[in-house]
Parts: C-alpha cells; sequence; structure tokens
C-alpha cells in the first residue's frame, strides 16, 4: 500500500521526517518497503506559459515557444507535443535542470532553432507511463488556468511528498487505507486523529428504492448497501484528486471512477459504480455465477464464470464481485445516472476468484484481508457526496441495505498478570490501559481482570494473545529486556542415530570427501537410477519442471551431477559425498514414501594430483574401497563385512562392482559408474559407493573395541600362492581364517603378481600371516604346525600351487 | 733398549698414528694393531716374565697406563671424527622448507552444515533436544495443526509441492512443533528443541529463492517462559553464528502459529549498523521469524494454553550462510561446485 505522508497529514498533526516515521512504522506496526520523495533529485523545474508560438520552419510538427517563466523576458523553447499553445501552462525544465529518470537538460539547437529546456509530459517527471491519464498520455501535462507562474512544479504535480511504501501482513488488512494508518500512527505517536464525516444531501426527485431492487446472499457478501445519483456530468478529475491516485499507485480515468478509487484507498472499502441506464431493468443482485456464464471485464478481458464465483448481475453480470466491474456498465462521460454499491464479500470466495482467474486487484486485496463492516454506509455516503461534489447530480433518497450484518465489538478479558507473565514485562494497570487507549481500544477494570473493548476496525483481535501483541509493540521490542528460560533442568545430547549420521559425516571427509547437498527432487528417470531395492517412483502431482519432478530414491545421481557441473567448468577433481534421504514406495497405492537415511560418494579424476615430490594417484575402484573400508570399519558394526561381485546394477561397470553386506545383510553397493552413464552425465570415469545408512545406523556396534596388547611377541610367515585367475582374494582369506587357527591375529595380502613366471590363466598372491599367543610365548613348531595347515587346504580346496 | 723404554716408544709411535689419522675405518686399525691380542702392548707385556720379581709391578701398572692412554685417545679421535662425518651428513641434508606440500586429500562440511551443527552444538548446551522430522508431512501438521486452515490467505506465502491432497513436501520445519508438542510428557519437564531439516517451496529458482533450502526450528514450552527469553536466546545465537558485535531487534509481522509474531533484524554485515545499500540504509538484515506460539497450536496439541507457553522460531542457515559469508546466489549452494565448497574450510 503506496501511502502519501502529506495525505496522512490531513488528519494527523505528524510532523517527523518520512524516514524517521517508517522506521517507526517498521518497528511497531508493519514492514516498509520503501520511501520515495518524488521531487528527490529533479531541479529547476517551474510553471511557464507559452506566451508566443510559431510553428518551426524545418519540421512539420515542433514549434518554437516563448514560455514566460517569471522573469525580465520569456525564454524560447521548442516543443513537439501535439497540445502545446498559446496560454498553456506548462512544466518546464530550464536549462542546468535535472527531471525524471535523472535526465539533465541542456540549451540545445533544435533542427537549428536554439532551445532553453523543456517542455515535460508527466512522465518525463518521473511518472509511471500506466498512470499517466489519458488525456495527457499524447503530450505534456498543462496545468489549470489559475496556476501561477514561475513556482517550482513540484507541489502542483504533489511531487513534494514522501510515499511510504507499506507491505501490510495477511492481518492488518487494516492498514490497507489511509484512515486505518492513520489510527495506527495515532496509537504509535499517541495523538488523535481528526476524522469527520460528511453530510449526505440526498435531493434527487425519485428514491432509491423507487429506482432499482436489491437482493443480495447473505453468504456471499453479510453487508451490502446501495445508492443511486441521478444526472451526473462525468468529466476528467480535477488536479488534487488525479495527484492524489497516481501517487498512490492508481490511474485516473473520470470523476466517478477517481471517487470510488479514493475512498477505497481512504476506507479501504472497494465501491462498484454501474451505469444505470446501461442495466438490463432495475434489479441486481449479489449471488453466485453459474457456469455457462460469461462477462466481458473493465480490462477487456472476457471470463467465463463458475459456480464458485460471485456476481453482482442485473439479468446477466454486471461486475466479478470483489474482483472487478464489468465494461458494460462501466461509468464513462456519457453517464448519467449511476448505482453504487459497497459490501462486504467473503474473503475466501474472492480469493478464490481472483486465483482462478489471475486477476489481483486492489479491490480483491483488501476483501481477501477483510473490511471494516462498521464503516460500509459511511464509505458509501461518502463516494456520493463527493461524486456530487465532482460531478454535479443529485443523489437519491435513502439506502438500500440489501443485507446488514449487525456485528458487535469484540470483548476480551485479560489481566495484568497475564500480559506480565507472557511478555517478560512490569507493566502496571495505568500502563497498559493507556496503551489501549492509544489503540482506541475501551477498557474496564474488573474487580480481578480487565474488559477491553475493540472497535469493529481492528477485526484481526479477537484473543488475548492478539492483545498482548498490540501492548509488546506499542511497548516497543526495544525496551523488552534480554533473559534466558529458567526451570527444571534438561539434558541436550545427539540420539545415537544423529551421533552416527555426525560421525559418518566426519569420517568420509576425514578422508578426503566434500559434503555435498544437492536437490532431493530431480527427473523421473534420475530418480530410478541405481536402485538399491524394488520401489515406486513418487511423483509430485503438479511440479513446476520436468527437471524437479520426481524424489530421488538413490544419491549417487545427485553427485553425477554435481560431477557434470564440475566438469563443465574444467574442474576435474571430484571426491564428494552426501548424507540425506532417499524416497521409496513398496506400491503404487502407497501416497506417503518411506523416507531412508542414505549415504553416497563419489570420485572422479585424481584423488591426488602430481606435484613436484610425488605423481598423481588416480581415482579407482580400490582408492573408493579403502575409503569405504575405513568408515565402515570406524562404525565399529559388529558383524563381518563383504564385498561380493555384482552385475545386477544396470549403472554400475558389470565387471567392477561390488555389493556391500554386513553379517550378510545388504548395505549398499561400490564400484564404477557404467561408461554409458558417465557418457549420458557427461562426466569422466567416477566411481561411487552408496549406503543405507539407517541400516549402518541399526545394526548392532561392537561396545568393546579394547584388546590387550600381548606381552609376547609374535611370528610372521609369508606365503605366495599361485592360483587360477577366476579365485577371488575372498575365497583365499575364506580359507586362511577358517583354517588358520586360533594363534592367527592378522592377514595381510602384499602382492599381487601375474606376470613372468606365472602360467597364464593363473595369478600369484602373496599374503603375511601374523601369529600371537596372548598366554605364553609362541613356539615356532605351533606356528609352523597351524602354517602347514593353511597350506594344505589351499592346495587341496583352490588347486593353489604354493611358492 | 729396556722394556719400559719399548714400552715408551709404542706409546710415542701410537699417539702420533692416532692424531695423523682422519678416518674411522684406519682408526679402527690402530686400535686392534695397538691395543689387540697381537698387539706390541701384549707381546711386550708378555716379557714382564722375564723380569726380575721386584721390577714386574712398576712395568706392568706402566704398561697399563700406556694402554689406557692410548684406548683414550683413540675413543676421543673417534668422537672427533663421527662428530664431523655427521655434520657433513647433516649439511648434506639439508632442504628447500619453501617447496609446496600440500598433497593430501581434505574433505569438509558444506557450509550449510558448519551452519546447522553450529546452531544445534549451542542448542545442545543449552539443553535442547534435537528432532528430525519427515520431510513428506501431512497438510494436518505442515498447516491445520499450525494454525493454517484450508483457504488460510497465509497458505498464499508458501507455495507447496503436493504428491497428493493430504501429503506434501514440508514446506517449514514447523509440523515439528506439532507432532512435538502431541507427544511430549510436561510431567517429566519443559521442552525444549531445535528440528533442523530440508524444506520445500514451489518457487522458482533464482539468486534468492530456491524450491530446496533448510530450516532450523525452535520450540521452547514451560509454565513460565516470556518474550524476554525468546529475545535472550535468540541474541544469544547471534552472538554465536555471528559474533559479540551483532545485535539484534525485534519487529512486528505476522505467522498464523505465533502470537506475538516478530520478524528479528541482525546488524548488518556490510555496514556494522551504519546503513548502506546492503541493508537499504536501515543498518539491519532481516534474519529470521520467531513468536510466542499461538494459543489454537498449544490447544490443537492437547497442551492447555492457560498453563503452558512459550516460543517459537524458524532459522534459514541458507540466509545465514549468505548473510555471513556474502554469497550473493542462494543456487550456489547446491550446484557443490568444488571451487566453492572447498572455500569454507576454516573452521578456527
Amino acid at each position: 500500500m503506496k501511502v502519501s505522508y502529506n495525505w496522512i497529514k490531513q488528519y494527523l498533526d505528524l510532523e517527523v521526517p518520512a524516514d524517521e516515521l517508517a522506521e517507526k512504522i517498521e518497528r511497531t506496526a508493519v514492514e516498509v518497503d520503501s520511501v520515495k520523495f518524488p521531487a528527490e533529485g529533479m531541479k529547476k523545474v517551474v510553471v511557464g506559459e507559452v506566451v508566443a508560438m510559431e510553428d518551426h520552419p524545418d519540421s512539420d510538427h515542433l514549434h518554437i515557444c516563448q514560455v514566460e517563466i517569471g522573469e525580465d523576458e520569456p525564454t524560447q523553447i521548442v516543443c513537439g507535443a501535439p497540445n502545446v499553445h498559446v496560454g498553456a501552462k506548462v512544466i518546464t525544465a530550464l536549462s542546468g535542470s535535472r527531471i525524471g529518470n535523472n535526465v539533465k537538460i541542456k540549451k540545445s539547437k533544435m533542427r537549428g532553432i536554439p532551445s532553453n529546456g523543456m517542455l515535460c509530459s508527466l512522465d518525463e517527471m518521473g511518472l509511471d507511463k500506466d498512470l499517466v491519464p489519458d488525456e495527457w498520455a499524447d503530450g505534456i501535462y498543462l496545468f489549470p488556468e489559475d496556476t501561477q507562474v514561475g513556482q517550482p512544479v513540484f507541489p502542483y504535480l504533489g511531487m513534494d511528498d514522501a510515499i511510504i511504501d507499506l507491505d501490510v501482513t495477511p492481518n492488518r488488512g487494516d492498514m490497507l487505507s489511509i484512515l486505518g494508518t492513520v489510527h495506527e500512527l495515532a496509537a504509535i505517536y499517541d495523538l488523535t486523529p481528526k476524522i469527520s464525516k460528511v453530510e449526505l444531501i440526498e435531493n434527487a426527485t425519485t428514491p432509491t428504492n423507487k429506482q432499482i431492487n436489491v437482493l443480495a446472499d447473505s453468504d456471499l457478501a453479510s453487508t451490502f448497501s446501495a445508492r443511486v445519483i441521478n444526472n451526473v456530468k462525468v468529466t476528467s478529475s480535477p488536479a488534487w484528486l488525479q495527484k492524489i491516485l497516481w501517487k498512490s499507485g492508481i490511474k485516473p480515468i473520470n470523476t466517478v471512477v477517481d471517487a470510488t478509487n479514493y475512498i477505497m484507498l481512504k476506507y479501504g472499502q472497494p465501491i462498484n459504480a454501474f451505469d444505470m441506464d446501461r442495466m438490463n431493468g432495475q434489479n441486481m443482485s449479489v449471488r453466485y455465477a453459474t457456469k455457462d456464464e460469461k462477462i466481458l471485464l473493465e480490462n477487456e478481458a472476457e471470463i467465463e464464470l463458475t459456480n464458485d464465483d460471485i456476481v453482482i448481475a442485473d439479468e446477466v453480470p454486471m461486475a466479478l464481485a470483489g474482483v472487478m466491474n464489468g465494461k458494460v456498465v462501466s461509468v464513462d462521460n456519457d453517464t448519467s445516472n449511476i448505482v453504487l454499491g459497497a459490501g462486504v464479500f467473503d474473503p475466501i470466495k474472492v480469493r478464490k476468484s481472483a486465483q482462478r482467474h489471475g486477476l489481483h486487484t486492489e479491490s480483491s486485496q483488501r476483501f481477501e484481508r477483510g473490511i471494516d463492516i462498521s464503516s460500509v454506509n459511511t464509505a458509501l455516503d461518502e463516494v456520493a457526496s463527493l461524486i456530487v461534489e465532482l460531478s454535479d447530480g443529485e443523489v437519491a433518497k435513502g439506502i438500500i441495505e440489501a443485507t446488514k450484518l449487525d456485528k458487535p465489538e469484540n470483548k476480551i478479558n485479560i489481566t495484568v498478570q497475564r500480559i506480565n507473565h507472557v511478555l517478560g514485562t512490569d507493566l502496571s494497570q495505568t500502563e497498559i490501559t493507556s496503551i489501549f487507549n492509544r489503540l482506541g481500544f475501551k477498557v474496564v477494570e474488573n474487580e480481578s481482570d480487565m474488559t477491553v473493548i475493540v472497535p469493529l476496525r481492528r477485526w484481526d483481535i479477537f484473543v488475548a494473545a492478539d492483545l498482548l501483541e498490540e501492548v509488546a509493540r506499542i511497548y516497543g521490542y526495544d525496551n523488552l529486556a534480554t533473559t534466558l528460560p529458567v526451570g527444571k533442568q534438561t539434558i541436550g545430547s545427539l540420539s545415537s542415530a544423529q551421533r552416527i549420521i555426525r560421525s559418518s559425516r566426519n569420517i568420509l571427509e576425514g578422508l578426503g570427501l566434500t559434503q555435498a547437498i544437492s536437490y532431493a527432487l530431480t527427473t523421473e528417470e534420475k530418480a530410478q537410477m541405481f536402485l538399491m531395492r524394488p520401489s515406486e517412483l513418487t511423483r509430485l502431482i503438479w511440479p513446476m519442471t520436468s527437471d524437479r519432478e520426481a524424489l530421488r530414491m538413490n544419491l549417487i545421481s545427485g553427485l553425477l551431477d554435481d560431477i557434470a557441473y564440475n566438469n563443465a567448468h574444467k574442474v576435474q577433481n571430484v571426491a564428494l559425498y552426501e548424507q540425506g534421504r532417499v524416497f521409496y514406495k513398496d506400491t503404487k497405492d502407497q501416497v506417503k514414501p518411506t523416507e531412508v537415511e542414505h549415504i553416497a560418494g563419489v570420485i572422479s579424476g585424481e584423488i591426488l594430483t602430481s606435484n613436484w615430490d610425488e605423481s598423481a594417484v588416480a581415482a579407482d575402484f580400490y582408492q573408493l574401497k579403502g575409503i569405504v573400508g575405513r568408515y565402515l570399519n570406524n562404525l565399529s558394526i559388529n558383524g563381518e563385512i563383504k564385498y561380493v561381485a555384482t552385475d545386477e546394477l544396470k549403472e554400475m561397470h558389470p565387471g567392477r562392482t561390488a555389493k556391500i553386506l554386513i553379517h550378510d545383510h545388504e548395505v549398499g553397493f561400490i564400484g564404477q559408474i557404467h561408461p554409458k552413464i558417465a557418457k549420458q552425465f557427461k562426466i569422466k570415469p567416477t566411481y561411487a559407493f552408496e549406503l543405507n545408512l539407517q541400516a549402518l545406523i541399526d545394526l548392532p556396534k561392537a561396545d568393546n573395541q579394547y584388546a590387550p596388547i600381548s606381552k609376547y611377541p609374535s611370528i610372521k610367515r609369508d606365503i605366495a600362492i599361485v592360483v587360477d585367475d577366476s579365485v577371488t582374494n575372498q575365497q583365499i582369506i575364506d580359507i586362511i581364517t577358517k583354517r588358520g587357527g586360533k594363534l592367527l591375529s592378522n592377514i595381510e595380502l602384499f602382492d599381487v603378481y601375474n606376470g613372468e613366471n606365472v602360467d597364464d590363466g593363473k595369478k600369484s598372491l602373496a599374503y603375511s600371516l601374523t601369529y600371537v599367543n596372548h598366554n605364553d610365548t609362541l613356539k615356532d613348531e605351533d606356528v609352523t604346525n597351524a602354517f602347514d595347515k593353511i597350506k594344505k587346504y589351499l592346495i587341496e580346496e583352490l588347486n593353489a600351487e604354493i611358492r | 733398549m729396556t722394556l719400559r723404554e719399548d714400552l715408551t716408544a709404542i706409546k710415542d709411535q701410537g699417539l702420533s698414528d692416532i692424531s695423523l689419522t682422519n678416518d674411522l675405518k684406519k682408526l679402527n686399525e690402530i686400535r686392534v694393531n695397538l691395543l689387540g691380542k697381537k698387539g706390541p702392548i701384549t707381546s711386550a707385556l708378555r716379557g714382564i716374565r722375564d723380569l726380575p720379581v721386584e721390577q714386574r709391578p712398576e712395568v706392568g701398572s706402566y704398561a697399563n697406563e700406556i694402554r689406557d692412554a692410548l684406548s683414550t685417545a683413540i675413543e676421543n679421535k673417534k668422537q672427533v671424527l663421527e662428530d664431523a662425518a655427521l655434520n657433513e651428513q647433516l649439511a648434506n641434508e639439508k632442504i628447500d622448507v619453501t617447496l609446496p606440500a600440500d598433497h593430501t586429500l581434505q574433505g569438509q562440511p558444506h557450509v550449510i552444515q558448519q551452519i546447522i551443527d553450529q546452531v544445534v552444538d549451542l542448542f545442545l548446551g543449552m539443553g535442547y533436544q534435537i528432532l528430525n522430522g519427515p520431510e513428506i508431512e501431512e497438510d494436518h501438521y505442515n498447516f491445520e495443526m499450525m494454525n493454517l486452515p484450508k483457504d488460510h490467505p497465509a497458505r498464499d506465502m508458501q507455495d507447496t509441492f503436493y504428491l497428493s491432497d493430504d501429503i506434501l513436501m514440508r514446506t517449514q520445519t514447523s509440523p515439528m512443533q506439532a507432532r512435538t508438542l502431541e507427544t511430549h510428557n510436561f510431567e517429566e519437564g519443559p521442552l525444549k528443541m531445535i528440528s533442523p531439516g530440508v524444506v520445500y517451496r514451489r518457487d522458482t529458482d533464482d539468486p534468492t529463492h530456491s524450491h530446496q533450502f533448510h530450516q532450523i526450528e525452535g520450540l521452547v514450552i514451560d509454565k513460565n517462559i516470556t518474550m524476554t527469553d525468546l529475545k535472550g536466546t535468540l541474541l544469544t545465537m547471534t552472538h554465536e553464528i555471528f559474533g559479540d558485535k551483532f545485535d539484534i531487534r525485534l519487529r512486528p509481522s505476522y505467522f498464523p502459529f505465533t502470537e506475538p509474531s516478530v520478524e528479528v533484524d541482525v546488524t548488518c554485515f556490510n555496514c556494522m549498523g551504519k546503513g548502506c545499500d546492503v541493508c537499504k540504509h536501515t543498518g539491519w538484515i532481516e534474519v529470521l521469524g520467531a513468536g510466542m506460539v499461538h494459543p489454537n497450536v498449544l490447544n490443537m496439541a492437547g497442551v492447555d494454553p492457560e498453563v503452558y507457553g512459550g516460543f517459537a522460531f524458524g532459522i534459514g542457515p541458507d540466509r545465514f550462510a549468505m548473510l555471513k559469508y556474502g554469497v550473493s546466489d542462494i543456487r550456489d549452494f547446491y550446484l557443490d561446485d568444488i571451487r566453492f565448497l572447498n572455500q569454507f574450510s576454516k573452521r578456527g
């Protein structure tokens, strides 16, 4: 809501600077979007009078004007506006002046003729083109004849003002009006507003109820009143009214339309004005539209109505109620009899109509946020009076009240203790009463509490908590002390799941992966990649874009998007992890997906880059397996971790992917992204893992990680064996572990070889076995026996050749 | 020559050889030659048997004296030679300590995670629980229990991604207020919780809007919680995240689930309150919303608003990170550009 400070001053004796006022409003009532001074930066623009004019010899449209500017001699200005004429009082930007949009005006020659300035249009003075009245749209602005020549133009254009743009919150609909804002400022500054009621003279020959019949459905319009004015002469509005409208962001049209808009701004009460002679018959009603009805609106758009739209209709809809008038019955310069309607339409229905038809108007905004039901008739009377003042005519006798809601003022009981208890203040009854009185609320002090009577113009106040806010903001949030809650001691600690999630992040970061956060919403295709379990896809019912239409069921695809972004920006070495949720659905009918915590990581390019000292280390399967292995080990999950080769994941390399099993539970997978998928994402070869973090959280943990270190020395034995290529390390480890005996404490693979001296189809693996006895000195023969047993089974079960 | 004279000659020759050698190996040879079993002293000592008994002690002790003198001379010389060798080795081992050495991979938390962890740790210390709610919510918790019935105009403030008529991507972490209020046993003490998480809005991504961002909800409910407690708690948090030089101010605002509702501003980061373009010359930057929990919210969750009350607040870690580090485009947080992420590694 754009509020003119000068308009406010008509009702309040306020002298504070506009900036200061704005800050006060922001701290006490609603946010202020901006404070604008329309004349800021402009200078040397005065009222001039064209005293002589001749055509430019070398132009078909330019005129050479002699403009009287209150100095000894008129000054010469060349002007091309079609409406310039001798005697016109014009906006004269002198040489050295500055006009709208920071344009400087200098002496110049126009086709050889010297011009000492410029005659300006309204938009050249900084007014938005959409707000310029039609009569001034194609030329320069002409002042009323009695305007004094030589004076700065700013006051005459309403530019000696400050426009405070309020960002009114949904609850403060009362501040979508000048009077509401005046009441608010009166409370803030403890002033008494000067608001007077007009005396309406009803002097038409025929009373209102003989000219029209009005019906309204009280569910649609709890209050609806109408008036008639006869014999008006519609013209364009006087300057004072045009100025106040364009400052408020509304384009001036004609005296009747402008009067309704003026009253809407002043009271927050939108008013309908119809040309009575263009109505079909005398009956006017507020009713639901029907599905087959249409209406051509003032903005020239024809819309199809629905059963849920409210209309003001004669035989056919004349207006989409609360939103916009129809074109057919709109008031123009030919109108002589008008019907005025003012009411309170159902806020939800108006809001839905506005949404449905994409018509968010000044009017709909006000109905949505509420109307002061106590001032409907006041506003209607004042608009009638103003129209007569501007356009002559006679007001018909009587107001027709088709519906009228008699709403009592809200009475809320509250205690001083309650206010202080919630706000943490120490206010007295006197201080509290004074705050309520400043707001215009009456206070009745009872024996044990007080009753606060809230005027109808503050329909947002209806429970005690609302009163607390009023006290707090008028008292001033700056005046509140700062304390911390006191009470029974509570323990703040992370849950075990939160602890594991946090350590998971820390461990992976320690292992060199940087945390990524990507989007949970993705394409249908990406959402369904890298699936760790069967699941239906979860789609949005109304997505914004096809990029973000489904919920992810894996984290890797998001990380691949991240790599793609990095690769596209010439960053080749990427090591990222992400911890977040994936969304599964067991059946198509399941509406709410199950959320499962996952953790995933990717490495691409080089893990370590080369430098003067060391060579680069490229990302590969084993690098990533090392990271995952350490991570899982750090989580100290009870149970053996196994990697089982798999070719089941179609987005992964079939020969370079393993399922990860803990205690035979599948918890995730690791491997190389399938080259086809890498190509699709436009990324370099990439290795990835994804784990069901929830499963890792749920699996039992090894509480006791400690084993005493043996006092006795250990013995190491190395063994090199040649086996078929198809034999896996895991198979060998399994045999060694199974047959190793209780002295065997560690197995370490230290060489894999398949070159010279090893037959084709075979490979050589070398392990170092460590034997420890915790209770006694190790005997060489005991180790030899245990070692020989391993050899025997490796030969037997794997056909291994021991070297 | 007498045996004594022989010994004197061995000594003089030996000391001369020791002092002339510059080689540890040769020094060892000298030691073996002089002091070994086949050495001249040993053989000289064998000659003692040929001496008269009364002379034997005197010559014997003279021989020992000479052996000790030579042995000491060798040890001293050895030490000198070893020191020289070590010094030479050290001199050869000198390196250029200014050569770069960053050949290790380092990962770091996402900058938004850093903000969340900082807030979480602060509130853990103040005895708050940390609760994680569902990202897919019911309309019931996301809106209705937050005093936002269907058709409430404030629903327009939060455009929503729906999965069905009743199931949606949560638009705020506030539903965790209703969820915890429903389950908390107030006989066990006050409810103090924060709930960090991801939220979603049906917004077009641009420098200041993201369809996915983060929130941290805070809620304290007990018998004697005041608005000054809210102000103090938020000031404490501001000091923790931004530093002690930052102040806060409260302004009236509107949220359906709090009354009074406030918008909280923090001293402008750019001008430290002097007024600049960033803060529209107010000296303040809006950072979060808060208020005293609306009695309707308590009532709907089965908590008696006559007995219990308290405050709630909602923090935007994305916005905090943007302000704290001067990030001008929220989308940067979700691109995961390594060059962006790795800048936030200084966490002293």
